[in-house]
């Protein structure tokens, strides 16, 4: 029995006090993702008209390089939704991994980290590849 | 705490309230979109190439297994706009019973962009 | 007719058509037996109108196994301390009603879900008062007894947001229902959440400084998804899921002020 209850006050996670730097960390990251969020929504309409009128014309390279081409705003916007999006994924997939995976802590933080700029990288090079 | 094997946190609550699955209809979108991400980045920047390889890639794209998964894809997307647009509504607008109808509305406006997307592609 | 009315005075008389009308004379019922690896044991209870989840285990203890160990203590709903898993949903077992829950003539009765099982239906509710605690879910007094008494309007904001939460009685059905408080024993979970946020719009306390941040965090109201289970199953009808996101707002706000 009291072995039980002492497993029980360790599964119970009993959290004495609190640590503010790691409060301030969280909140940080969880207002960044409803940030990016709210960007994306919008962001994600557009694309989503996009693709449609897209498809519906046939997908070809040369009209995806001249739409570009049209005007500064279509790379200007790719390059929110990329921000945006290198922001707000890492930050879900990190919540996954402490959730599903155990996996958290200063460790996560960094791989979220790792995430974000490896998206950000590989996004503004297709922009950049297209627009150029 | 009662244990029941490696599925236990999946385990029944009974039946599962319409916020579970949007839950878990929003996660697993997100995971498979941020997998894709990547792919997706990659395939533009073989306009890096020239043209031509980005022309190539997307020769592959007709593909008709390809096209199912670019709908696929498309599908996934609205389903973790409406089920993001879902949980911002619930975090930031004043609690109201209606909010408990939004898992359905954002299942609904999915249905409706996957339906419009299977017309539209060729 | 004239039989009908003489005999409507017999107490037993009146009750024999409704309990003719029950599916079955009586019902099968799996009782968790034990601690965390115990087992399922079967017992057959007779069946009768209008009985509770909590008749029927009264029954087993009083008829059929006087080991077997529950809690409760109102049998009306008001102190919260007959909640478990019946049939696989975490209930007050007195407010339930046998005929709502039992399909088939079957029910399964289990402790509540993420906390450390004592012995058979009652579970060790330490872990969940400890993170009302933790939540800093006491009023912290800016006042004296010298002091006149608050004015709190009634059709304040903050006095109508705490109003929505306050009829929490710490039965532990949410923080049972909850996924996230499966998935990561540390989350503070609804209720001690619930709590802090009926705080957080006290305008008597002050307090909030040391409670937002103790809320704050992935262990805190950021790890809600916003499933809403716990508030699809509060048997008072609260919405901890409405609560956790104005802590979310509240926390936001501090953080922009630099004040978290």
């Amino acid at each position: 029995m009291s072995l039980v209850r002492g497993a029980a006050g360790a599964a119970a996670g009993q959290r004495v006090d609190f640590d503010r730097s790691r409060a301030r960390t969280d909140a940080t990251l969880w207002l960044l993702q409803r940030a990016s969020a709210f960007v994306l929504a919008v962001c994600v309409v557009v694309h989503l008209a996009t693709i449609f009128y897209a498809v519906r014309s046939g997908l070809t390279a040369a009209a995806i390089v001249a739409r570009i081409h049209a005007s500064i705003a279509w790379p200007a916007f790719y390059a929110v939704f990329v921000v945006a999006a290198a922001v707000h994924a890492p930050i879900g997939l990190r919540a996954i991994a402490a959730e599903w995976m155990g996996f958290q802590g200063r460790r996560a933080d960094l791989a979220a980290v790792v995430v974000g700029v490896a998206l950000l990288a590989l996004g503004l090079r297709a922009i950049w590849g297209l627009a150029a | 705490m009662i244990r029941q094997g490696p599925l236990q946190r999946f385990r029944s609550h009974g039946d599962r309230p319409a916020g579970w699955w949007a839950f878990i209809v929003h996660r697993i979108s997100g995971v498979a979109l941020a997998l894709f991400l990547p792919v997706h980045f990659w395939a533009l920047g073989r306009a890096l190439e020239g043209e031509a390889a980005l022309e190539g890639f997307l020769r592959w794209t007709g593909n008709p297994a390809v096209k199912v998964a670019e709908w696929g894809l498309v599908v996934l997307l609205a389903a973790h706009l409406t089920g993001g647009l879902r949980v911002l509504a619930l975090e930031f607008l004043p609690w109201r019973n209606w909010q408990k109808s939004l898992a359905a509305v954002a299942a609904g406006v999915s249905l409706l962009v996957a339906v419009f997307f299977l017309l539209a592609v060729r | 007719m004239t039989a009908g009315t003489a005999q409507a005075g017999d107490p037993h008389r009146e009750r024999r058509p409704e309990t003719a009308q029950l599916a079955s004379s009586s019902i099968d019922v799996d009782v968790w037996r034990g601690v965390a690896d115990g087992r399922f044991v079967r017992y057959r209870v007779p069946r009768e109108a209008s009985q509770t989840v909590l008749d029927v285990v009264t029954w087993i203890q009083r008829n059929l196994d006087p080991t077997l160990a529950y809690r409760y203590a109102c049998r009306v709903g008001m102190c919260g301390s007959c909640a478990m898993t019946v049939n696989g949903v975490a209930r007050w077992t007195c407010r339930t009603h046998v005929d709502r829950v039992a399909a088939g003539a079957r029910l399964e009765l289990r402790p509540l879900s993420n906390l450390p099982v004592i012995r058979d239906l009652v579970c060790d509710m330490r872990g969940f008062f400890d993170k009302w605690a933790a939540a800093r879910g006491r009023l912290v007094p800016t006042a004296t007894r010298n002091d006149p008494m608050a004015r709190v309007l009634p059709a304040s904001r903050e006095r109508r947001a705490a109003d929505a939460a306050i009829e929490c009685i710490g039965c532990g059905v949410c923080h049972a229902s909850c996924d996230i408080v499966a998935w990561r024993p540390d989350y503070l979970g609804p209720a001690a959440l619930n709590r802090a946020w009926t705080l957080v719009n006290d305008v008597r306390d002050g307090g909030n400084r040391a409670r937002l941040a103790a809320v704050a965090g992935d262990a805190g109201c950021h790890a809600c998804h916003s499933q809403a289970s716990c508030t699809e199953r509060c048997p008072k009808h609260l919405a901890p899921t409405a609560s956790i996101a104005g802590l979310k707002r509240a926390v936001s706000r501090a953080l922009l002020k630099g004040e978290l």
